[in-house]
This record gives C-alpha cells, sequence and structure tokens, in this order.
C-alpha cells in the first residue's frame, strides 16, 4: 500500500475510539489498531469497553463495545478524556458514544445500519444524520458494510458473512488516516483464517479495501501523521495487564524454582489469567479449573503445603467466598498469592467495568485479626513486577497476599519494556530440612519456631523426614505449633501475625514523592490503575503554573515506612479513588492526616481533566489563591499530556 | 523406587494407589505413627476406634512415614490428623478434599488421606466431595458417619433419619438423608465402600482396598457417637441382629445374610439373597431356600456399569438402621485426574527441550520478549 498526495498533518497525539455492536469486532479492530500503532512506536493506553452481555440484543444501547486507543509521539498516561475521533458502526453506537466526545470531534458513521428499525432500537425517533444535532462535528457518512460486501464479493460469501467483514474495511481506512504500517494485520489476518481461505481473503480484501477508500475518496481530504515516541531505551511489546500479571506469576516460579499452581474458578475479568497460564505447563505450571472458587483456593493452599507456589485468581465476590480460606492461610502461614481482578460491585455489579472498591475487603475482609499484605500494580505492564512482588513476599514471610488489579488494568493496554530476567529479584523459598528445637534424641521440629529478622515460620514440606508435623485453622502454641487455647497465647499470636505482615516494610521501597519544584503544598496520593489519570491531570495542573505533587502506592499493606512523614510534609492530600474513599479511610486511621478524596464509581477510569480541576481547586486552597486552569482544564488540550 | 507391599497389586497395567510413594525402609510399629498429642474425644466414641485401626494398618502399608499426608475438615472426626504422627493439616469446614486435591496434584509421591464426617463432607462440603469423585483424585476419603453433628452439640445431619427429634428439630427433622453411598456412586467414584467403626477386620481390609486402589477412594465408616446419637447402629453390631442386618460384599460370591442355612442344597449361605428384581430393575432381598443358586446375585465391584452397585446401595435403610450393605460396592479402574494432569506437563516440558529445567530463565527470557516486540536504542 503506497501513501498518498492528499495533505498531510502532524499531530502529537490522537483518541480514537471504535464502537458497534458486541457482535461487530470492535475488540478486535482496536485490538488490531493497537498493535499496528505499537509496531509504529507511538506511546499508547487502551480503554475496551464490553457488555458482560456476550451477545446482547443486536442493536440496542446496551449491546454496544468499544475499544478507545490514545496514541502519541510521548509518553502518555491514560487512554483519554474525550474521543477526538469516533467510529461507529450503527445507531446505538452513535447515541451511546456521543456524549463522550468534544466539540469538533470526527464521527465515521456507516450509514448501512441507520434504518428505521435501527434507529427505533436506538431510541431515535428522527435519523440524526439528517438533522443538524451533528453540526457541531466533523461527520463522515460512509456506506462501510455497503462497500465491504462490494469489495469481498468474489469470495463467493454470503451476504451476512461478507458484511462481518465491514470491520476490516473500518480498520482499513483508519490505518490510512493516521499512517499505520498494514504488515501486522495482514500477517494476523493471514494466520488467524488460515484455515478458513475463504474468510481470511475477504477480511484481507476488506481491509485493503478501507485504506484504498481513504486513498481516493475525497470525502477524506488530510491523512495525519504521529510520529514514534521517544520512550526510555529498551526492548518493548505492547501488553494488557492480565497477560503481565500472567507472566509475572511464571516469572515468580521460575525465580523461586517453585512449580506453580493456579487453582481458579472462571471469573469475570480475570479467567484471561487461567487461559495464560494453562499454556505454560512446560514451566511446571499446572492449572486447576475447580469446581467453585473455594475448591480453587483450597486446592491452592493444598499445593502450598506440598511445597508449590499456590496462586488463586479472581475477582470481587470470588474473594468473599475464598474469605474463610485466606484466613486458614493466614492461620497456617502458607505462601499463597490471591489476584482479585476487581470489578464494579457490590454483589455480581458491573461484571466488565472497573472499580476499585475491594481494598477493605483485601485489608479486612475476614474473621479474626488476619493481617494480609496487599499488592497493587499501577498500569497494564506494571502487572508484572507487582506479581513477581507478591510471589516474593508469599514465599518470603509464609502468608497470603492480596494481588489487587482492577478491570481497566486487566483488559487495557500499553506499551511494556521487556525487563531481563537477571534485573528480577531471586526469591528463596529456604524449605525447612532440619529439627530446629533441642538437641539429640530430644531434638524436634517445631513449625511455629520463626525466623527471628522476617519472624516467618519454617515451611517442612511433606516427604521431609524427621519434620512430620500438624498444621490447621486452630490457634497454634507458640514454637511448637500444637493447638493452644491459652489466653496468653493467643494474645501474643495474633499480635505476632500482624507484626510479621508490619516487618514486611523493612523490605519494601519507601514511597517516592515527585514534586519537581519542591514547593507544593498540595500531594496527590494514588494506588493502582489510577496512576494514569492522576499523572496526567498533576501535569495539567502543573502546566497552567501551578505547584502540585504525586505520589503512588504500591503497597496498601503494610504501607512505605516513610509515608507518614511524607504526608506531614504537605498542607493538603488528595486521594483519588474508584470507590468511596477507602484508601483515604485508611490513612486517616493510621495517620490523622486529613485526606480529602475524590472519588468516582462510574465502572471507568477517572478522567484526567476533572482531576485536574479537583487538584487545581485544592492547590487554590492551600495556597490562598484562585486557579485557572485555562486550556490544560479542556479535554481537547492535545499538548503533552 | 520400592512401593508398598499391601498395596502392590502384582498386576501388569495396573497402577497401585501408593505407587511412587517411598516405601520404609524397615518394619514399623503403630507407635511410630502414634504423635505426641492427647487424644480428646468423648469417651466410648468410635472415633478411637477407627484411629486405632489406622495407626495398626499404616504400618502394614510400609510407607514411609514423612511420605503420608492426612487431611480434615471440621468436625469430631477432623481431629484426627493430630493423632498421627505423619504430615497433616486441619483445615477448614468442608474443604478438606480440594487441599488434598492440591496437595495431591503436586506431588505423586505422597499417600493422600482425607478425615471427614457426614457433617463436613456431606453438608458444608458436598460440592467439593462429588467434584473429588468425579475427578478421581489419587486419595482416600474416610467418612465418618455418625448421622448427627457432634461437635456442635446435636443437631441432625444430612444422613439422619427423617423425624429426628434434636435440639435444632424438636418436632422432628424434615430433611430426607443422603445415602453416601448412592451419591458417591452417582458422581462418578471409581471405588466406594462402606464399613464398621467395630469391625477392625473389616475396616483394615477395606482401608488396605482402598488405598491400593489408583483413584478416588471413598470408605464410608458407620461410627457410633455415644454422646448425640448413640445406638444408632446398634442392629448391626448386636450380635443377636447383625446377621441380618448386614448385607456382606465380597468380591466373586454370590450375596446372601441372615442366619446360615444348615441343610439343603444352599447349606452354609445365608437365609436371605440378593436376586435381580425384574418388576423395578433393581435388587430384591428373597429367601435363599425359595431360589435358584443360579439367580443369587455375584458381586462384582469390578463392573464398570455402576448400576448394579447402585441398586445394591439402596438396600440401605434411610430411616433406623435395620439392613445396610457392607463391603467394597465398585472398584473401577479409571485414569485419575492427577496422574493425567502431571502427565501434561511432562508433555509440554518435553516439547520446550529436553532439560526444560535447567533453561527456564531463557525460556522466561523468551517468552516476556515474545510477541510483536519494537527496540528504542
Amino acid at each position: 500500500m503506497t501513501h498518498t498526495d492528499k495533505q498531510v498533518k502532524q499531530l502529537d497525539r490522537v483518541i480514537i475510539r471504535f464502537a458497534g455492536d458486541s457482535g461487530d469486532g470492535m475488540q478486535l479492530t482496536g485490538d488490531r489498531f493497537t498493535q499496528e500503532t505499537a509496531a509504529f512506536g507511538n506511546d499508547l493506553v487502551t480503554l475496551p469497553n464490553f457488555p458482560a452481555e456476550i451477545r446482547a440484543p443486536q442493536g440496542t444501547l446496551p449491546g454496544v463495545s468499544s475499544f478507545q486507543v490514545h496514541f502519541a509521539d510521548h509518553d502518555i498516561l491514560t487512554a483519554g478524556d474525550a474521543p477526538d475521533v469516533l467510529v461507529a458502526m450503527n445507531p446505538a453506537a452513535l447515541r451511546a458514544n456521543l456524549g463522550d466526545l468534544h466539540k469538533g470531534a470526527t464521527i465515521i458513521v456507516d450509514t448501512h445500519d441507520f434504518t428505521a428499525r435501527n434507529l427505533a432500537k436506538a431510541g431515535y425517533t428522527d435519523n440524526p444524520l439528517d438533522g443538524d444535532t451533528l453540526d457541531a462535528y466533523a461527520v463522515h457518512t460512509v456506506d462501510l458494510t455497503g462497500m465491504t460486501i462490494e469489495a469481498v464479493k468474489d469470495f463467493g460469501l454470503s451476504r451476512k458473512d461478507a458484511s462481518r467483514a465491514k470491520n476490516m474495511f473500518a480498520l482499513g481506512l483508519l490505518s490510512w488516516m493516521y499512517g499505520r504500517p498494514t504488515d501486522p494485520t495482514t500477517t494476523f489476518l493471514t494466520k488467524r483464517f488460515a484455515k478458513v481461505p475463504d474468510i481470511r481473503d475477504a477480511n484481507l480484501a476488506a481491509f485493503k479495501a478501507g485504506w484504498n477508500f481513504g486513498e481516493t475518496t475525497e470525502a477524506f481530504a488530510v491523512q495525519y501523521e504521529i510520529k514514534p515516541a521517544t520512550l526510555p531505551p529498551g526492548t518493548y511489546r505492547n501488553i494488557t495487564g492480565n497477560l503481565a500479571l500472567a507472566y509475572g506469576l511464571v516469572a515468580g516460579g521460575v525465580q523461586s524454582g517453585l512449580p506453580v499452581f493456579l487453582g481458579t474458578y472462571p471469573i469475570t475479568p480475570a479467567s484471561d489469567i487461567l487461559h495464560e497460564l494453562s499454556k505454560h505447563k512446560s514451566f511446571g505450571v499446572t492449572t486447576f479449573q475447580a469446581e467453585d472458587e473455594i475448591a480453587g483456593v483450597g486446592a491452592a493452599i493444598g499445593a502450598s503445603y506440598a511445597g508449590h507456589l499456590g496462586v488463586t485468581s479472581t475477582s470481587g465476590p470470588g474473594v468473599a467466598l475464598k474469605s474463610e480460606a485466606i484466613g486458614l492461610a493466614v492461620m497456617t502461614e502458607l505462601p499463597l498469592v490471591v489476584v482479585d481482578v476487581q470489578r464494579g460491585g457490590p454483589s455480581t455489579g458491573l461484571p466488565t467495568k472497573t472499580e476499585q472498591a475491594d481494598l477493605l475487603q483485601a485489608m479486612f475482609g475476614r474473621n479474626g485479626e488476619a493481617p494480609v499484605p496487599i499488592v497493587a500494580p499501577q498500569s497494564p505492564g506494571d502487572c508484572f513486577a507487582a506479581a513477581v512482588e507478591a510471589t516474593r513476599i508469599a514465599v518470603t514471610y509464609r502468608t497470603p497476599v492480596l494481588l489487587l488489579s482492577d478491570g481497566y488494568l486487566a483488559n487495557g493496554s500499553e506499551p511494556w519494556r521487556v525487563p531481563a530476567v537477571d534485573e528480577l529479584p531471586v526469591i528463596d523459598p529456604g524449605f525447612a530440612t532440619e529439627k530446629n528445637h533441642g538437641s539429640g534424641d530430644d531434638a524436634e521440629f517445631w513449625p511455629y519456631l520463626r525466623d527471628e529478622k522476617t519472624l516467618a515460620r519454617p515451611w517442612a514440606i511433606p516427604g521431609t523426614a524427621g519434620l512430620e508435623h500438624r498444621i490447621g485453622g486452630l490457634e497454634k502454641g507458640d514454637g511448637h505449633g500444637n493447638i493452644s487455647y491459652d489466653p496468653a497465647n493467643h494474645d501474643f499470636m495474633v499480635r505476632t501475625r500482624q507484626a510479621k505482615v508490619d516487618r514486611i516494610a523493612d523490605t519494601i521501597p519507601l514511597v517516592e514523592v515527585d514534586d519537581p519544584s519542591g514547593e507544593a503544598k498540595v500531594l496527590v496520593l494514588g494506588w493502582g490503575s489510577t496512576y494514569g489519570p492522576i499523572g496526567a491531570g498533576v501535569r495539567r495542573v502543573r502546566k497552567a503554573g501551578y505547584h502540585v505533587a504525586q505520589a503512588h502506592l504500591r503497597h496498601l499493606n503494610p504501607f512505605p515506612s516513610n509515608l507518614g512523614e511524607v504526608l506531614a510534609g504537605y498542607d493538603k492530600v488528595l486521594v483519588p479513588e474508584m470507590n468511596l474513599g477507602q484508601l483515604s479511610l485508611l490513612l486517616r486511621a493510621k495517620y490523622l492526616v486529613d485526606a480529602v478524596g475524590y472519588n468516582h464509581v462510574r465502572g471507568l477510569p477517572l478522567k484526567a481533566t476533572e482531576l485536574a480541576h479537583a487538584i487545581g481547586e485544592l492547590v487554590g486552597q492551600a495556597e490562598g489563591i484562585d486557579v485557572e486552569l485555562g486550556v490544560w482544564g479542556e479535554p481537547t488540550q492535545k499538548e503533552h499530556v | 523406587m520400592t512401593t508398598s507391599p499391601l498395596t502392590d497389586l502384582g498386576l501388569p497395567g495396573l497402577r497401585s494407589g501408593t505407587e511412587q510413594v517411598p516405601a520404609a525402609d524397615g518394619p514399623q510399629t503403630g507407635k511410630d505413627f502414634t504423635s505426641d498429642q492427647e487424644v480428646r474425644w468423648c469417651p466410648g466414641c468410635g472415633d478411637y476406634a477407627v484411629l486405632k485401626a489406622v495407626q495398626s494398618f499404616l504400618p502394614d502399608l510400609g510407607l514411609r512415614r514423612e511420605n503420608i499426608v492426612f487431611v480434615s475438615g471440621i468436625g469430631c472426626s477432623s481431629r484426627f490428623p493430630y493423632y498421627l504422627d505423619t504430615y497433616g493439616m486441619h483445615s477448614i469446614h468442608g474443604r478438606a478434599p480440594s487441599i488434598a486435591t492440591g496437595i495431591a496434584t503436586a506431588r505423586e509421591d505422597l499417600s493422600v488421606w482425607v478425615v471427614t464426617g457426614d457433617g463436613d463432607a456431606l453438608s458444608i462440603g458436598g460440592n467439593h466431595l462429588i467434584h473429588a469423585l468425579r475427578r478421581n483424585v489419587n486419595m482416600t476419603i474416610l467418612l465418618f458417619n455418625n448421622r448427627i453433628y457432634g461437635l456442635t452439640k446435636g443437631q441432625y445431619s444430612p444422613t439422619s433419619e427423617t423425624g429426628k427429634i434434636t435440639k435444632s428439630t424438636p418436632m422432628g427433622s424434615l430433611d430426607h438423608p443422603f445415602n453416601p453411598v448412592s451419591l458417591a456412586l452417582g458422581a462418578e467414584a471409581s471405588f466406594v465402600a462402606r464399613t464398621i467403626d467395630s469391625d477392625r477386620k473389616h475396616l483394615t481390609s477395606v482401608l488396605a482396598a482402598a488405598a491400593a486402589h489408583r483413584g478416588t477412594s471413598l470408605v464410608e465408616i458407620y461410627q457410633n457417637c455415644p454422646i448425640f446419637n448413640d445406638g444408632a447402629f446398634d442392629a448391626i453390631k448386636s450380635p443377636e441382629t447383625k446377621a441380618d442386618a448386614i448385607i456382606p460384599l465380597v468380591h466373586g460370591e454370590q450375596i446372601t445374610f441372615g442366619s446360615t442355612l444348615e441343610d439343603g442344597p444352599m447349606a452354609g449361605k445365608g437365609a436371605k439373597a440378593l436376586v435381580r428384581d425384574a418388576a423395578t430393575g433393581g435388587v430384591a432381598v428373597v429367601a435363599t431356600a425359595d431360589v435358584d443358586a443360579a439367580d443369587i446375585l455375584v458381586h462384582d465391584a469390578h463392573n464398570d456399569d455402576p448400576t448394579m452397585a447402585f441398586a445394591i446401595s439402596r438396600l440401605t435403610d434411610s430411616g433406623y438402621l435395620n439392613t445396610s450393605p457392607i463391603g467394597v460396592f465398585r472398584q473401577v479402574q479409571r485414569p485419575t485426574y492427577d496422574d493425567q494432569a502431571r502427565e501434561q506437563l511432562a508433555t509440554a516440558a518435553d516439547a520446550a527441550g529436553n532439560d526444560a529445567t535447567a533453561d527456564r530463565s531463557a525460556r522466561l527470557a523468551a517468552l516476556i520478549g515474545g510477541g510483536d516486540t519494537w527496540t528504542i536504542l
């Protein structure tokens, strides 16, 4: 495919949203555009958004599925607040997404489905393409489906099958508009449909026809160019959070020398971790699809007892079911990684949407005093390092660890610098091999005699002669580990289990504050996937000329040891979260800091622009000034944010 | 690696339940398997008899102590692991089969045992029990059935007879009980047996058969609770009534019971016999003297079709226990979940290269650096 003589306009970033019916292949289209963009070398962040129903009624608002990709010639942090381009494959897709667009945005509409019936299904009484309601936008009405059917007519497909290639036509058109390399998609389609040559050729033809349409039609006068981004040196790949997390667990197994045992039950949005790990049996990874959430964690605990790295993956409802078993792992002090890919709650909630409302469940959701360390990744690629860290803590301290990802991280993607394996920590399981109490004929093995530094107990696995012992959910006597109902012993053991978790703070990094001017009075503190929006919001406020500091927590329990000191260094602390203030609650309780919450539970990532206004307002209060963000408060502001 | 003399089936093609579990270096005694913990069941509890039987059976099994793991849930019987000097876990209510599944799948060199009760296995943990049985994970489940909740002080259990007056059912319980053997057969179990706490010899023989079986072995043990359900099994224990109450199942032998016939062509057989019942398709009890010898059912525990075993299991009284078949109902070979899971791992490792373990770091680098990558200098 050759380049055109059309006008080429330079942009430094673009946000495109592909939207259509659940069956229209929008996730695939977005994913392909993303891969082309990654191959081109732009920085990018993606936001897939799809309904929980596999096929909601066709053409309806609940059935709309979308994929947003934000790409730029510089490092970016979010999938973008407002799309610059909307590709709408039917009336429902237009209606469901129009409100998110800024005025002046480009809309490419497939007119084929704008029939009276489909308009009615989407709730339109009049065809929006006819009136003046879309005057504020640059609307391109194109019969994508019709042109697709025409383009693939030689392949003998039914009209229905032929029209299904329309997503590739759209992809071809957008690929032309933004000068994307087409080879990755050509290779992908050739491979994916190798066994069905007609479908393969139809898709390839549709993709090419879309490109050629862009090049020849007068409807699109401008082609855009977004230069590759300058990222730190290294080898990069585009990666979703679930994939990175699964790789991190494989790496945790390799780095600890332990076979990984995943006991799990399918649940949105965590199932892809099971799917991925099931491919890595050659690394000694066992995946056990259990009869329920409880059996999943139970088997993982059993595997850990037997000397494997027990892992269970789930979402919030699954954590609720696993609570008692996690308590057993607290009591028996066995390594266990519990992955919670958070979704909107409570109850079944919003299975395919993101939220951060399981923090307090992770922290306190068990009977008794049952402290569990909590680790949270901040971006899709960071799920890898977070999983390795969760493994390190679990194995080193003989404890269950909650790894809190979320739906946005799980399905979103970004370019990830692939780490060298020798950069990864080496994790020593340090199995017990000898009796540890008394000497000579009186020597015994005491399963609760602790390491002085970490307070971890010895991990003696079955098959080790002389170390036979019994553990369980009943309270243990200090040291010997026999059942004990002694009041003083219980008090001591409760405090010791807490102290062990607290001591993890000795081996985690101090929280780093990004405060370039050193004059900020306001600190924005976040955790998990809000890292991107917070970073983008902070950038906007700084661009507008104000001072603000930013810090982000990877460890939620225990907190880094300098956190109290950091918080005390600022007049105001803003805590943005996709919940009603769960981290705020913890910070207030532990540090008596008057944390100000910024909270949204819309099932979507926080918006950087809105966040910038919230930060600006707090900066204004702290410094006694009027804060004017100007263009930096507008979602359309395109420069380097 | 040598294996247990007791469970070495000596049959080509058949894998023993303890194959790959290292054998003990020398003879062992019951004392070797007795932990230093004080046993705290009520006086007269049937659990004592089972514990003694297991402690004296384990030395005969001839496996290394450190390669035996007992896992239990919650309930009186679930204290069992504390009293055995093997590896053990006293876990949470109903979940022992899932924990044991993890242990057995992770390690083929372990002999894995689950100790559970009627409440633990059939009520709160019913789901895990049936799925363990269908998967056929290599482990032995000892289900102590006292037909009552003991640890919570006497509520009716899922095996209590309907109309049971307990603290929680002052006007009588309404639930229809489970028949654990029928349930296990319905759940595709490959080994199902029933025995009695007080019959050490029978109990031990069933334990040996269960340990020898590769796959999930379910052993229901009738166990008396002297405090909350005393006498529940009197009919099958009393010398006066037990001949009529116990229907003994011995593979390859005709199934007869009741007082022994002294003369006639059936001399030496029990006065009652099991025959196929054409009317119901099930099994009926008839007077032995009234039928042709050829019509009397011959017990076939190795029949792939569980229909007959199920029909026999239905002869168990669901009310007060006056009649119950005892013995190995079913023992068939079926690939185990854990063996196959490990085989998949081995196959994948072979495909990845001969020395799959040694070069894991290099393969990890290839994995995470795979896909479409680009390099920035």
